[in-house]
């Protein structure tokens, strides 16, 4: 059912070259290929032709339709903070196969090839319009997005990370939810995100969640939703359970809209819907009032 | 004056007067200035006249007026940089009370209102002032933003009252209501509400718990709109008028009666013949009084709201 939401659009789901060694990878710089590749693209929006420099430019949406392309966490950084910035963090925290599960070593192999990335998220410290921030960004394409236990760690230790150091957090999510191959494990790690989320909540730390397509399941049902401030892509779907277990639980059909962003703002579960070409500003804005001092400090 | 109220009709008919005699002058080169001054010098003395003496429900009417600043423009003279924050995370963004965080040269703050339309189809969208217990449960939850980050939170009032209607009770119009006053109550910032229009009942008052609390000269606050007064009392809401004459509704009651801290003054005639002015001088207000409640320790604040809202009301202990 959830892989449906991925199959989607599964054209862009870059495949791995296998050129690489996974081990050669975290220290490769901003890569190319977690984003749409081919000299020109389909819109899965409104069918339109577009060159992929031109794509590039509008920072994978569609100048036609608006449509949203999935892009993978780093080229999501990319686009979002000051230029030079980024400092990677735990980049060399890893999943391994707790319960034994039968091909998880297989599909992670898989996952690190198409992303060019060793779990399926990337944290670390960056500055916004000049204001030092943590900022992460999951993988859409990295198993689905979904959260094993490296991946809540990373999380996790990210929130410490900004609680400390009294850095807004920044978190772009985008998962299926909690990792079958984790099992219980999987689940906890929505406790430890959660737990690791209270530092950030004593110490006042601004913690903006980013909603982009799609987040569902065991991270919309924890820190996706705890966000001080919730802002989501224009159609992201956000939701707990798919369309399709929704539509078999009632015995009925779901309006289109079901679960997008627009439909989550009508409904009071997000802030915003701000479009990527906004997004910058939008958080840059965000982050300055959290971090401005204001008169009762002086002037 | 597209919209003029009907004691307003005399200056009206004045202005349009004195503009034709102007372009007959123009049209014809004939010198009639004599005449223009005298007519400019009376229409002067009728709009001075018609509203140093308004009647509370002539003030009912000027606060409802379309062309008044709404929520969003004070947002806008007021803060320098503003984001608007949606949803109540349970079940609707309410479109009728709207907030979000912002600057004020440099301070952050948070800010929460009552939108009305500026035209029908507006008003419709924001359902007439009158919002839903999502409207309160996001004012709740942005008030509770605003205290967690330590910034002042500011309330433009302007409703005719809370949505009165099933889907309100089913979702609990009171409740959510009543939880903005206990959390007004202690909300460890310090807080500042205008009423900036209408200020109709617990509708009002579930963003008007504050540490200061102003109103506009031509604005009205009271337990509930005069025409439902009448209604109730006696059984007829075209005495809407007589209502307001006794309920002691206006700025200059509100005042007198120890409820309000300061009248904010208005353009002749109201905030909607000159907005650009009003928002001004209401941000002027709110700089000052926010510089004023930003200088009090918070449990001195905390202390002082106590108190004055303990002493509410008028009573006498018979021996």
């Amino acid at each position: 059912m959830l892989k449906d939401l991925f199959n989607r659009r599964r054209q862009y789901v870059t495949v791995g070259t296998g050129e690489e060694a996974p081990e050669a990878r975290p220290a490769r710089p901003a890569v190319e290929r977690d984003v749409p590749k081919g000299l020109v693209q389909k819109c899965d929006g409104c069918g339109a032709l577009l060159l992929a420099k031109e794509l590039q430019k509008h920072l994978y949406t569609c100048p036609e339709c608006n449509h949203h392309f999935r892009i993978g966490a780093r080229t999501r950084i990319e686009i979002t903070v000051d230029e030079g910035t980024f400092r990677e963090m735990d980049a060399r925290l890893a999943s391994t196969n707790p319960l034994g599960f039968p091909q998880y070593e297989e599909k992670l192999e898989a996952a690190m090839r198409a992303t060019g990335l060793l779990e399926g998220v990337v944290t670390g410290e960056a500055e916004l319009d000049g204001v030092p921030i943590i900022i992460g960004a999951m993988d859409p394409g990295f198993m689905m997005g979904s959260m094993g236990s490296a991946v809540g760690e990373r999380i996790a230790r990210a929130m410490e990370r900004a609680a400390e150091s009294k850095r807004p957090l920044v978190l772009f999510t985008a998962s299926g939810g909690a990792r079958m191959q984790e099992g219980i494990l999987s689940l906890m790690q929505m406790a430890k995100t959660s737990v690791a989320l209270t530092r950030m909540v004593e110490a006042r730390v601004l913690f903006i969640s980013v909603i982009t397509h799609p987040t569902t399941g065991g991270v919309s049902a924890s820190f996706a939703s705890l966000g001080d401030v919730i802002v989501a892509e224009p159609g992201a779907m956000f939701g707990f359970a798919g369309r399709r277990v929704v539509e078999q639980t009632m015995r009925q059909s779901l309006p289109d809209d079901f679960q997008t962003a627009e439909f989550n703002l009508k409904h009071g579960m997000i802030d915003k819907v701000v479009h990527r070409k906004q997004m910058r500003q939008t958080l840059g804005a965000l982050v300055r009032i959290h971090t401005a001092r204001g008169w009762a400090h002086g002037e | 004056m597209a919209n003029e109220l009907d004691f307003e009709r005399p200056i009206a008919e004045l202005k349009a007067k004195i503009a034709e005699l102007k372009s007959f002058m123009e049209k014809n080169e004939i010198d009639l200035q004599g005449e223009v001054d005298k007519l400019e010098e009376r229409l002067k003395e009728l709009t001075e006249s018609t509203y140093a003496n308004l009647t509370p429900w002539q003030r009912v009417q000027l606060a409802r007026q379309i062309g008044r600043p709404t929520t969003f423009d004070y947002i806008r003279g007021l803060c320098d940089e503003f984001v608007e924050l949606h949803g109540d995370r349970h079940f609707a963004d309410d479109l009728t009370i709207v907030g979000g965080v912002g600057l004020i040269a440099g301070q952050p703050v948070t800010v929460i209102g009552h939108q009305k339309g500026r035209d029908t189809k507006e008003n419709i969208r924001r359902n007439f002032g009158m919002a839903n217990p999502e409207g309160y449960r996001k004012a709740l939850r942005l008030m509770k933003q605003a205290e967690k980050f330590g910034r002042p939170v500011i309330f433009f009032i302007d409703t005719p009252g809370a949505y009165a209607g099933m889907s309100a009770e089913e979702r609990g119009q009171s409740v959510a209501i009543a939880e903005n006053l206990l959390a007004m109550a202690g909300l460890r910032v310090p807080t500042l509400s205008i009423v900036t229009g209408e200020g109709g009942s617990g509708g009002a008052l579930g963003l008007g718990i504050t540490d200061r609390i102003y109103m506009l000269d031509y604005a009205w606050y009271c337990v509930i709109a005069p025409e439902s007064a009448a209604a109730i009392l006696w059984k007829d809401a075209k005495l809407g008028p007589k209502a307001a004459e006794v309920m002691r509704l206006t700025a200059k009651d509100l005042l007198d009666l120890g409820v309000i801290d300061r009248i904010i003054e208005e353009p002749m005639g109201g905030a909607q013949k000159d907005p650009e002015w009003m928002v001004r001088k209401v941000r002027e207000v709110v700089v000052e009084g926010l510089r004023e409640l930003l200088s009090v320790p918070i449990d001195e604040l905390l202390e002082a709201r106590y108190h004055k809202y303990r002493q509410m009301g008028i009573y006498v202990e018979r021996p």
